[in-house]
């Protein structure tokens, strides 16, 4: 028996995908452990029926086992009648309980998601706008001069919940941080919100989670839940306006970025540059992905994105410029200055 | 009744013949190279690729919004720049004319965007800004647009012939 069922023990290898940078089996947000627990009361429940349910069959199937001497009469099967009928009162019993369980925990589960922040704890407000294909971040604070605006990447501090105002420019997306919490639409001309309430530290990965295209799939958010203490650190740095480039070649990119096509669709902090039809690149350089983690940051992606981003992302927005080899150096060197 | 299943099962499999059928080119890959090539003032051979293509004329009309150009022609209507929706061209009503006055300007208040639009993106705005005089084919256009408007869906007007109409000496821009 055992043996015959050796060959499905690779499937529990499948368990090891229930962890990581996006899955909804984590419980590092306040949302996501209520619908854990809902999931595990839900599975264990289940299991137990179903174990109970076998073990009828099993049982069932060798009952008899061909020990039958008349060929005719089942006199064992009448004599146990009373027996039958207590197991059968009490399995309605066990269903009735069970149903009642599971029926209370989606109720609480739901009356805890509702509860948008329970302890009144201030809240850090952020608007986020969907593109096709990437996400426009925008921290607002009661000080205007403190907002900071960038892309593709939200990093929220450990235990204080973020108030997100979900917004689209173009079509429907759906916002969803698996770790943290569940789903929300981003709707073309209205505002919809989620509450999220992160609780452990780490690094987790959103994903358009509403098919928005050509390049949905490469519609990625980059999340980082840090200490108190390092998301201060990256709030001071994002205020800054971007570093003045300081080598002859970051110069000459800076002076091809501000008089030519790239400004006309971004916006640099600090520079002439300010449309906002494209990503903030104010610290573009210190983000961990391009092109809404389509590519890792680093030199070799750059070049690649810059040169030709319809070859990397094939239909989004950006256009092929057609840099020559000194314009491609300058601007790449320019854009690793923007930390 | 058996004779006539193997006919009726292979006229319905020609069907499947017309997912063969594209709709259009988008060339997303193919971009890149067609840019490298000069612009041709008269007769360039991206003139019709670029009227004829239903994402290159949206993605002209998104650009319309992106770069502006609302700003000045409104959504065709016209503000402090001239009517687009009109079939009167100052400068010439042909692809290549309204990308020649995307590129380098005209008196009077155009600006030019030569490298601030690159080449393909002045290719697909003059495709939009062509298409509102309906002088592209029906199925290429958009039915509906985002803006408030009050006249009837491109789909349902009908061509209107392009009439050149050279600009009054001293005249201010505008109607």
């Amino acid at each position: 028996m055992i043996r015959r069922l050796l060959p499905l023990l690779p499937l529990t290898a499948l368990v090891a995908g229930c962890q990581g940078i996006q899955t909804s089996g984590d419980d590092a947000g306040r949302d996501s452990a209520i619908i854990r627990d809902l999931l595990v009361t839900f599975t264990i429940v289940t299991a137990i029926f179903f174990v109970a349910v076998m073990a009828f069959l099993i049982a069932a199937y060798w009952r008899r086992g061909g020990k039958r001497q008349d060929g005719i009469s089942d006199e064992d099967g009448v004599s146990h009648e009373r027996s039958l009928r207590l197991g059968f009162f009490f399995w309605v019993g066990a269903v009735g309980g069970a149903l009642t369980v599971l029926t209370l925990a989606s109720y609480f589960t739901d009356r805890g998601l509702a509860q948008a922040n329970p302890d009144n704890k201030p809240v850090l407000s952020i608007a986020l706008t969907g593109n096709q294909w990437w996400w426009d971040v925008q921290y607002h604070y009661e000080d205007p001069s403190k907002n900071i605006r960038t892309a593709n990447e939200i990093h929220l501090p450990v235990g204080i919940p973020a108030m997100i105002y979900l917004q689209s420019n173009d079509v429907i997306h759906s916002f969803w941080v698996p770790n943290l919490a569940g789903k929300q639409d981003l709707i073309p001309g209205r505002v919809n919100d989620i509450v999220l309430m992160p609780r452990r530290v780490g690094h987790y990965r959103a994903q358009c989670a509403e098919y928005c295209g050509l390049q949905h799939a490469h519609m990625a958010l980059d999340v980082f839940v840090d200490t108190p203490a390092d998301f201060a650190k990256w709030e001071a740095a994002q205020e800054q306006p971007a570093p003045q480039p300081t080598t002859p070649l970051a110069q000459a990119g800076y002076a091809y970025f501000m008089s030519r096509e790239c400004s006309t669709c971004h916006n640099i902090t600090g520079t002439t540059a300010s449309a906002t039809v494209g990503p903030d690149l104010t610290h573009v350089a210190s983000r961990a992905t391009i092109a809404a983690g389509t590519l890792p940051m680093n030199r070799g992606s750059l070049y690649a994105w810059i040169a030709d981003p319809q070859g990397v992302k094939p239909g989004n927005n950006m256009p092929y410029v057609g840099l020559n080899a000194d314009e491609l150096h300058a601007v790449e060197a320019y854009l690793e200055t923007l930390k | 009744m058996s004779s006539l299943f193997p006919a009726s099962a292979a006229l319905l499999c020609t069907f499947f013949l017309l997912a063969g059928c594209d709709r259009e080119e988008r060339g997303l890959r193919h971009q890149a190279k067609a840019e490298t090539m000069a612009f041709v003032p008269s007769g360039d051979p991206r003139a019709n690729d670029y009227q004829n293509n239903a994402f290159q004329l949206s993605q002209g009309q998104r650009l319309f919004g992106w770069m502006n150009c609302v700003g000045c022609h409104s959504h065709g209507g016209g503000g402090m720049g001239p009517p687009l929706m009109d079939n009167k061209w100052r400068y010439g009503g042909r692809m290549e004319d309204i990308v020649y006055t995307i590129l380098n300007g005209r008196p009077n208040g155009m600006p030019p965007f030569k490298g601030r639009v690159t080449q393909q993106q002045a290719w697909q705005l003059a495709a939009y800004v062509h298409s509102l005089s309906i002088q592209t084919r029906k199925d290429v256009l958009g039915a509906r647009t985002e803006e408030m408007s009050n006249v009837e869906p491109p789909t349902l007007q009908s061509p209107r012939t392009p009439i050149n109409e050279p600009p009054a000496p001293g005249h201010a821009p505008g109607k």
